[in-house]
């Protein structure tokens, strides 16, 4: 069996201590960050009243790959786009809270709620549970408003919100993720050329992390609707 | 109430299908001086009476009060009770804030506090509130002027009183009113119906108005800016 134990280390970092016996030649046992667990890669951007958000596809546990089709990001609504990275239960779990605050959101005040709203209300939710928290940094990514403004937002794993014009990444891939980002973003971009910019960026990146790749998504909001695909990438 | 001896609800149903605690509470209400609430087309406007005896220091009765920057209440009956209801409101308004960042629609607000006066049909050991309440807010969907009652029920209105003359005050609004009233002419009626029913002699100081407009933002008129309403209708 697997054997767990978490603890909070002097510069808080959670960590997983893990000893598996079982279905392995040898037993093996790592200290590793609990959000590398799974790994995954999620970015999002902003362009010319668009915005794009994409992510791997990679269903692991530690270095075993268990699946490639296993996308990061969900669609809450017409024009809010959600990216989970972070501990897959929790993503799973934190993922289903949403849709049910969501839901009763629209179904209490009879309208949709607005991507900056959702932010604020994520961004709660995680800091309900400041000191045991949901394993998951969410991106949100939306068109805010009747003049679909392009907005891009993420928190870290206790709720503090990032907000930013450009770009936001997160997962495993993070740090390539940024550089990539920081190099090939341009502003105002239509919206075949962020489909481009970000393909590259998320393809580049993962490419670099052991733990994110197999598979990738990319989806393109535009006030006239969403278009998504899945990219061609390297399955290792 | 989990120590309480009470775990029973004391409002219970009559052979007949009623609520008497509620219909007393109704009672409680009728008694109680009279509020108003006239909804125009960019504003509403809610007054009530102040029932003050030469002693008392009129600027410390406050009867309109706010329940968020753009959203004010008044009440009939029990002013206690009023107090209670105005605080919770604020509360949820407040937590309202915090989760989603955005100010309460006027709907959620009224919707919340009819909730917490239903509870308290409902619940062991307690009564129901003795007032009733009219809720006048600006918000995405615009003015909106609605009444919460003893019994948890509430609904939107176009105008409407409640306590002491509320059958007067109502028959007169239903003349007075039209669809597309502005809010400076509905300040002016809200005056002429408070002087229709009341009892001596209507000053700046015995009155209320509270208004709200599309600036969003509720505001108590001072007893200076209501002598100016009520010069320019006599």
């Amino acid at each position: 069996g697997i054997n767990a134990e978490y603890g909070v280390s002097q510069d808080c970092l959670w960590f997983l201590q893990l000893s598996f016996s079982h279905s392995l030649p040898s037993s093996k046992s790592a200290n590793m960050s609990i959000m590398s667990y799974n790994g995954s890669a999620v970015l999002a951007m902003t362009g010319k009243n668009c915005i794009a958000i994409a992510s791997d596809t990679r269903f692991g546990i530690q270095h075993q790959t268990l699946a490639a089709n296993f996308p990061k990001v969900f669609q809450m609504s017409d024009k809010i786009f959600l990216g989970l990275t972070g501990l897959f239960t929790d993503i799973q779990t934190f993922h289903e809270k949403l849709v049910f605050r969501l839901n009763l959101y629209k179904l209490r005040e009879e309208r949709d709620m607005k991507p900056s709203v959702f932010a604020s209300l994520v961004s709660t939710l995680l800091y309900e549970k400041r000191f045991g928290p949901y394993f998951v940094e969410p991106i949100i990514a939306g068109l805010e408003g009747p003049e679909n403004k392009p907005y891009i937002c993420s928190t870290d794993l206790i709720g503090a919100p990032l907000l930013t014009s450009d770009f936001v990444v997160g997962g495993t891939a993070d740090e390539a993720l940024l550089g990539m980002c920081e190099s090939l973003y341009k502003p105002d971009m239509d919206p075949e050329t962020l489909f481009e910019t970000i393909s590259q960026c998320l393809l580049a990146s993962v490419d670099r992390d052991a733990f994110s790749g197999w598979g990738a998504v990319v989806h393109i909001i535009t006030p006239e609707g969403v278009s998504s695909r899945k990219l061609k990438v390297r399955q290792d | 109430m989990g120590e309480s001896e009470y775990s029973f609800s004391l409002t219970t149903f009559s052979p007949s299908g009623k609520l008497v605690q509620i219909e007393y509470a109704f009672q409680a209400v009728s008694a109680g001086s009279t509020a108003l609430g006239i909804k125009a087309k960019n504003g509403v406007v809610i007054a009530t009476e102040k029932k003050l005896s030469s002693l008392l220091d009129p600027e410390s009765v406050k009867k309109i009060n706010y329940l968020t920057h753009n959203i004010g209440v008044v009440y009939s009956g029990i002013g206690p009770d009023s107090r209670v209801l105005v605080d919770k409101g604020r509360k949820i308004a407040q937590t309202y804030y915090r989760t989603y960042h955005e100010t309460i629609p006027v709907l959620q607000i009224v919707r919340e506090l009819a909730s917490v006066m239903q509870e308290f049909t409902q619940s062991g050991g307690v009564r129901p509130f003795g007032v009733s309440l009219l809720i006048a807010g600006f918000d995405e969907q615009g003015p909106q002027l609605f009444q919460v009652d003893p019994s948890g029920s509430y609904w939107g209105w176009k105008a409407s009183a409640i306590g002491k003359s509320m059958v007067n005050a109502k028959t007169f609004l239903e003349k007075r009113y039209s669809e597309d009233i502005e809010l400076e002419d509905a300040i002016h009626t809200a005056i002429l119906t408070m002087k229709e029913s009341f009892e001596g002699d209507m000053t700046e100081h015995n009155i209320e108005i509270g208004i709200v407009g599309a600036d969003n933002k509720f505001k108590i008129l001072t007893p200076s800016e209501i002598s100016d309403y009520t010069q320019e209708v006599e």
